[in-house]
């Protein structure tokens, strides 16, 4: 063509588009943190799923004559509970194979509300600017000013303890973050000159919030939600703790802890096995949510 | 102000009449009800732009260039005076009207990177305006004219599926022209395109707007604060300074007869190309900074910098005015 100079790549064959997932695998796969995190949350999704396939006992069966039995490797222990029991003979292995679909569903429910709102007003808050931005603002900095847990307890309070409204406490309490960093993000790419074009090529509002800002605002909010399942587990295991979120007997890995916290030193085990699935479980959400924006950023893409 | 616009044979493609542009820059006391502070940052330019021909706009930083190009896509308001784009005053469009113009005014931006989106591909890019526009067309025949663009500003269409931050500064400014192209514009406006790109890019760059320029007859308004590529590629020429006309002429009557001492002064910046020459040449260094255009000086706003000014100058405002055919200089002592 007529245009002079450079013809950028020149020879090289006409690329196809490589499959977005498979692109996406590709650079997600290099991140070896990320893949044990992932393989984590599989093996404790599978767990919910099957939990009544793998469980050796039901979750709620008590029997007071193995009561407090160690898990099978040490003094007294039986294969038959592997992980031990607790004060009223009911298996923890079982519990904590339950426990895992409370934990997981907690931790999606809680993140899902509170991304959606939160996006969703911050957006509105970053484009629109003025009385509403303040209007919103201020809301989420009073909020942020009373201690989260302690904000939870008294949604909890107002709404009465219970496992659903705990959820709600806890979408709540971690609303503020996610509508904050949709605003910040927005008003940083609101005033770069890609807008701008989008404004002149005659973009309505509705195409520049949706397909234009908000998917440079992905990354950070991916990041942002995957650690936000881990704390929502955390948060709503604390309120669990302090008997304000699933109600005993259910085998919610907070409540458990709660439920057993006396015999900590007569039976370590009571304790540390539902608090080490707390811990991998938090620990693989957030290697997962370190991949995802690595993978998902295209600026890191080589 | 009763400036004239340089060409009244035909009716002008677009027709800037003492336009104006001004910002809200807070209030002037603590008092709510004091009066609001305007900074004027255009204030009463006139020019017109004929269909296939290049006006220049030249100043240096802060002279009202850009919020010029703003209010003429629609991003600023405008806050007095008019342009008539094709027989339509663009001051008060409703959203509707606007959509029907943005086909016709296309505008390329001065960082080619941050233009554009960073998560959308080459080809999604230079098709967004055709997707906004005409919601009707289908997917193939956007595709098909995505790749005439292409290849009509140099790029192959096998980077199609690529992201912009995988391209140097020059090729993403040939994508930033492609997205302009692409809606067969009859005005572009050119928001000192090249000034972030290397002088050897920068050539590719203007040859490539002057080359599309005389294939497909467009208009370009083309600002830009190094006069040596005004030179090349513009039919004439407008000098500003802190918002207004200083002198507007043809190129080749402006670069050889400047009138306006601010004229003179960008000119003698201009580095020559032959060593020896510039060694040897009087650079006419302008002392102090540009005033603000919240509080400009009284009279001629380039008085408090210009070698010639005397009393006179800060009484009365000089017109932009003929000096000869074409030729309109603002300032007092040029016909002395």
């Amino acid at each position: 063509m007529s245009a002079p100079g450079i013809a950028p790549t020149a020879g090289q064959p006409i690329q196809s588009p490589p499959h977005p997932l498979r692109e996406f695998w590709g650079y997600f796969s290099s991140n070896h943190g990320a893949v044990a995190g992932l393989v984590i949350i599989v093996l404790v999704l599978l767990m919910a799923i099957f939990a009544d396939l793998i469980a050796p006992h039901a979750p709620f069966e008590t029997n007071t004559l193995v009561a407090l039995t160690p898990p099978f490797w040490q003094d007294g222990g039986s294969t038959t509970y592997l992980l031990g029991t607790d004060a009223i003979g009911r298996d923890i292995l079982s519990r904590l194979i339950y426990g895992s679909r409370l934990s997981l569903s907690i931790g999606v429910v809680v993140v899902t509300l509170s991304v959606i709102t939160g996006v969703v007003l911050g957006l509105l808050a970053g484009y629109f600017r003025g009385v509403l931005e303040i209007a919103i603002m201020r809301v989420m900095d009073i909020m942020l000013t009373i201690p989260s847990l302690l904000l939870a307890i008294v949604i909890v309070a107002i709404l009465g303890p219970g496992l659903i409204n705990a959820m709600i406490a806890v979408a709540l309490v971690v609303l503020p973050h996610y509508v904050r960093i949709t605003r910040a993000t927005v008003i940083a790419e609101m005033s770069k000159d890609y807008v701008t074009a989008a404004v002149v090529s005659g973009a309505g509002r509705i195409r520049i919030m949706f397909s234009e800002v908000l998917p440079n605002c992905t990354p950070l909010l991916i990041v942002q939600a995957s650690l936000g399942i881990s704390a929502a587990i955390l948060d709503a295991a604390a309120l669990g703790f302090l008997g304000l979120g699933a109600q005993p007997p259910s085998p919610e890995w907070g409540t458990m802890l709660a439920d057993s916290r006396e015999f900590v030193l007569r039976a370590w085990w009571v304790v540390t096995f539902p608090g080490l699935m707390i811990l991998i479980t938090v620990l693989a959400f957030n290697l997962l949510g370190d991949g995802l924006r690595d993978a998902l950023d295209p600026k890191l893409k080589r | 102000m009763n400036s004239r616009p340089l060409q009244t044979a035909q009716p002008a493609l677009l027709e800037v009449r003492d336009l104006k542009v001004t910002f809200n820059v807070g209030r002037t006391g603590l008092l709510p009800w004091a009066s609001p502070r305007l900074l004027r940052a255009v204030d009463g330019v006139s020019f017109s732009v004929n269909a296939g021909e290049t006006l220049g706009i030249v100043g240096e930083s802060g002279c009202g260039k850009s919020s010029l190009a703003r209010a003429l896509v629609g991003l600023n308001p405008i806050a007095g005076g008019e342009a008539v784009f094709r027989g339509r005053s663009l001051g008060n469009l409703s959203k509707q009207q606007w959509q029907d113009v943005r086909a016709d005014i296309q505008m390329i931006f001065q960082d080619p990177l941050s233009s554009l989106d960073p998560r959308m591909t080459i080809g999604d890019i230079i098709a967004e305006p055709l997707q906004v526009q005409r919601p009707g067309m289908g997917r193939r025949e956007v595709s098909a004219e995505v790749e005439r663009v292409m290849l009509r500003v140099g790029l192959l269409s096998n980077v199609i599926n690529r992201y912009p931050h995988e391209f140097s500064g020059g090729q993403c400014q040939r994508v930033g022209i492609a997205r302009a192209l692409i809606v067969k514009p009859k005005l572009i406006i050119c928001d000192e395109p090249v000034s972030a790109l290397d002088v050897s890019i920068q050539a590719q760059v203007i040859n490539l707007l002057m080359d599309l320029q005389y294939s497909e007859g467009l208009a370009l308004v083309f600002i830009a604060h190094d006069l040596a590529v005004v030179k090349h590629i513009a039919d004439k020429v407008v000098v500003m300074y802190l918002g207004r006309t200083m002198e507007a002429a043809p190129t080749n009557v402006l670069f050889d007869s400047p009138m306006h001492p601010y004229t003179s002064a960008l000119l003698s910046a201009v580095p020559l190309p032959d060593p020896e020459l510039e060694r040897n040449k009087a650079v006419q260094i302008l002392e102090g900074d540009i005033p603000s255009p919240v509080n400009p000086p009284s009279g001629c706003v380039f008085r408090t910098r210009c070698p010639k000014a005397d009393d006179a100058c800060a009484a009365s405002l000089p017109m932009l005015s003929a000096i000869a055919e074409l030729h309109n200089v603002a300032c007092l002592k040029a016909h002395t």
